[in-house]
């Protein structure tokens, strides 16, 4: 069966266990996690869980089921239509163009963040792919170090 | 009212109803064990290791369909009582467990007796709790049995960090529960259970594929009115033996990798699979793309990540199976015409008297399967049946006449030897009027033989049948079909004096060569009313048959062993 790439985004209570729940779920039967994100929800007392995942539809239906099993979900939302956007932080050193970098960075919706004594920081927050793009694109920069921030989503 | 924490737990076990905790006491569960000394709304029941404490709690709730309760301390208390967890969350029992804890401050620090039990928890309970304030504990008490008991049942850890119980603080029981993220769907689709009604009147060789969850809903009458109205043909999985009733014409048998040829062939023959509380378990179905081949699929469970999880469904029904067959029964009822599928019938009929589940008996030798058919034809529907995990526990399934649901009680998810004797406790405390035979074996019975001590000590009469073969006899079968009879680590010819291991624990013991000794040795057991070790010898070299090798189609079945020497 062919597999597919599914965000889903995961409203629960926030209490101390409920990310080793979610993350143990998918470790204990052996669903993918690419990247999971989790911050509280301000103004309540539930957190968001974005995980992005991949499988075939049988196995991304039973994430879900299963998800909704676990006591302290709420909800389990997994739309086709979700706006994404996923941030990346990269360190260069301080010899490469400040102003090549600087351009690349506005490319892709980002910008210098910090420059010190011997190193330039990068961020950039945009569409998965685009982060992906834009990580290539740095390669020719000599990256020291590279952050990646995991999918956030929303509905559309 | 004001009072301790230890003291909220034995209210808040009072206030649920419970009759009987089984436990074991220790450091972080002190002050717990100190509460039970001083009140009297509860037996107190000291198995002698955690594991059974948890297996005899299970045993108690298959037997009764009430809520299980067991009690452990930190650590290697709780450690010990995992594989119960575990036992009753791949059976879907529902249980409280409640468990020590060092002090609040000490968590995270290696302290004595520490682990994490809520980490270890996770995948084999339904729910777990840690109480972090005491202020939480009787509504997290209250919770823990709304989790077990409702949707589908399972298994709920409650661990109590030592401080807590020690700490004193107002105690009201909450009246209701309402746990916002979690309710349960119990009431099937309407549409959905009319399209369900519509296939089956418009099938041609529709088969009732029941499960253990008719078991747990307390379905089994419904689910025979269902069956005898439209003389629908049935068949059982291991965890639903009994529902139907061996009398009944219309059960086909126990149908997987053990079932009868009958029943096999009607799953693989069915044109409706209508699915009552069963998940399609791959002792079932075997080899996936082979299972029920020509037929659509009614699923009917309470647990919507069941539906479609192996198998596509043309019928999903999330929802208790009792109110959905209560519909079903409606829909159908004046509708449904048994005659339609009194050709079906009769191809199965043939089937059975083809290949009935039988078995070669011996004038020299006892035969597990006669064992087991004696004390049916002897006890019948008096008893209630346990059983541990291999050989004895399929020709049990197979032989044994259940005539209702709860009579039969075995660990049929997680196959956990050593279930059986502990779990027998249980369902001797929980129905004193019931005869309570485990069938065991000589490889199971050790792995919870302390609880002789148990037994002899409150006078719990349960009787331990032994099929002794010498053998880890399931995997010695694997061993002469699939590995060339290389047999290793399978050969038990060094044995304890089982005799005599029951009387050094206060029970009695009774050695077995011939079925008159047999007959002699049960109903003297009977009239004993002690605990006692049946220890039979029997066939050494006995398979369990039919049998379908792991992985194949449910049709092609191993009949006898002579097709197997070929």
């Amino acid at each position: 069966m062919a597999e597919a790439r599914k965000v889903i985004s995961i409203l629960v209570e926030n209490e101390s266990s409920v990310l080793s729940r979610v993350s143990g779920l998918f470790a204990g039967r052996g669903y993918n996690i690419e990247t999971l994100t989790v911050a509280p929800i301000p103004n309540s007392n539930r957190s968001r869980i974005t995980i992005v995942t991949k499988g075939s539809e049988r196995v991304l239906e039973q994430i879900t089921k299963q998800l909704h099993k676990l006591i302290p979900v709420y909800k389990v939302v997994e739309h086709d239509e979700m706006v994404e956007k996923e941030m990346v932080m990269i360190k260069f050193p301080i010899e490469e163009s400040l102003a090549d970098i600087q351009a690349l960075c506005e490319a892709y919706n980002g910008g210098i963040v910090n420059v010190g004594i011997d190193m330039i920081i990068s961020m950039v927050a945009d569409e998965p792919c685009r982060v992906k793009h834009f990580i290539e694109a740095s390669k020719r920069y000599n990256p020291l170090e590279i952050v990646r921030g995991g999918v956030v989503a929303i509905e559309r | 009212m004001k009072m301790n924490g230890a003291q909220m737990v034995c209210e808040a076990l009072i206030a649920e109803g419970v009759k009987t905790v089984f436990g074991y006491p220790g450091g972080a569960i002190m002050n717990v064990y100190d509460e039970i000394y001083k009140q009297d709304g509860f037996e107190h029941i000291l198995n002698r290791h955690e594991q059974a404490s948890v297996h005899a709690a299970d045993g108690y709730a298959r037997a009764t369909g009430e809520v299980g309760v067991a009690m452990v301390t930190s650590g290697p208390g709780f450690t010990n009582a995992v594989t119960g967890l575990a036992t009753a969350y791949m059976d879907s029992i529902p249980l409280v467990v409640i468990s020590g804890q060092v002090p609040l401050a000490l968590i995270g620090t290696d302290g004595f007796q520490e682990i994490d039990a809520i980490g270890i928890s996770r995948p084999c309970t339904k729910h777990n709790f840690l109480v972090r304030e005491l202020c939480d504990l009787p509504r997290i008490m209250k919770e823990a049995f709304h989790i077990a008991r409702s949707g589908r049942p399972g298994p709920v850890l409650v661990d109590i960090p030592k401080d807590i119980t020690a700490e004193f603080g107002n105690f009201v029981y909450p009246e209701s529960v309402n746990i916002e993220s979690y309710k349960p769907t119990v009431k099937g689709n309407k549409r959905q259970i009319d399209k369900a009604v519509d296939a089956i009147l418009k099938a041609k060789k529709p088969l009732l594929y029941i499960g253990g969850g008719v078991v747990l809903s307390n379905a089994g009458d419904l689910v025979r009115q269902l069956a005898n109205m439209g003389q629908i043909p049935a068949v059982e999985t291991l965890m639903a033996r009994g529902v139907m009733g061996a009398k009944n014409p219309l059960l086909q048998g126990m149908l997987g990798m053990h079932g009868n040829y009958a029943s096999n062939m009607a799953m693989s023959e069915t044109d409706l699979v209508i699915s009552l509380g069963a998940r399609f378990d791959d002792r079932v179905t075997g080899k996936l793309s082979e299972f029920a081949k020509y037929a659509d699929v009614i699923h009917v469970d309470i647990d919507a990540a069941n539906i479609g999880k192996l198998v596509d469904v043309d019928y999903p029904i999330v929802g208790d199976v009792k109110g959905v067959v209560e519909r079903l029964i409606e829909g159908l009822q004046s509708r449904i015409n048994p005659d339609r599928y009194g050709d079906w019938r009769e191809v199965l009929g043939r089937y059975n008297e083809l290949y009935p589940q039988t078995f070669t008996d011996s004038d020299e030798v006892i035969k597990p399967q006669w064992v087991i058919e004696r004390v049916g034809a002897l006890l019948g529907e008096q008893a209630i049946i346990t059983s541990d995990v291999g050989q004895h526990q399929m020709w049990a399934a197979q032989h044994y006449p259940f005539d209702r649901p709860r009579q039969w009680i075995n660990s049929g998810g997680l196959g956990t030897m050593g279930f059986g004797f502990p779990a027998a406790l249980g369902a001797k405390k929980g129905c004193p009027d019931k005869t309570v035979i485990n069938f065991t074996g000589d490889g199971s019975i050790l792995m919870n033989m302390q609880e002789l001590v148990t037994a002899s000590e409150y006078k719990i009469p349960v009787i331990n049948i032994i099929l002794n073969n010498h053998f880890l006899g399931m995997v010695r079968q694997w061993q002469t079909f699939f590995y060339d009879e290389r047999y290793s680590e399978t050969d038990l010819s060094y044995q304890p004096n089982y005799k005599a291991v029951a009387e050094a624990c206060g029970g009695i013991g009774y050695d077995v060569t011939t079925k008159e000794e047999f007959d002699a040795a049960l109903k003297d057991a009977i009239a004993k009313d002690r605990v006692t070790f049946i220890n039979v010898a029997v066939n050494r070299f006995e398979n369990v048959l039919p049998m379908v090798p792991a992985g194949g189609a449910l049709y092609n079945m191993i009949l006898s062993d002579k097709q197997e020497e070929k």
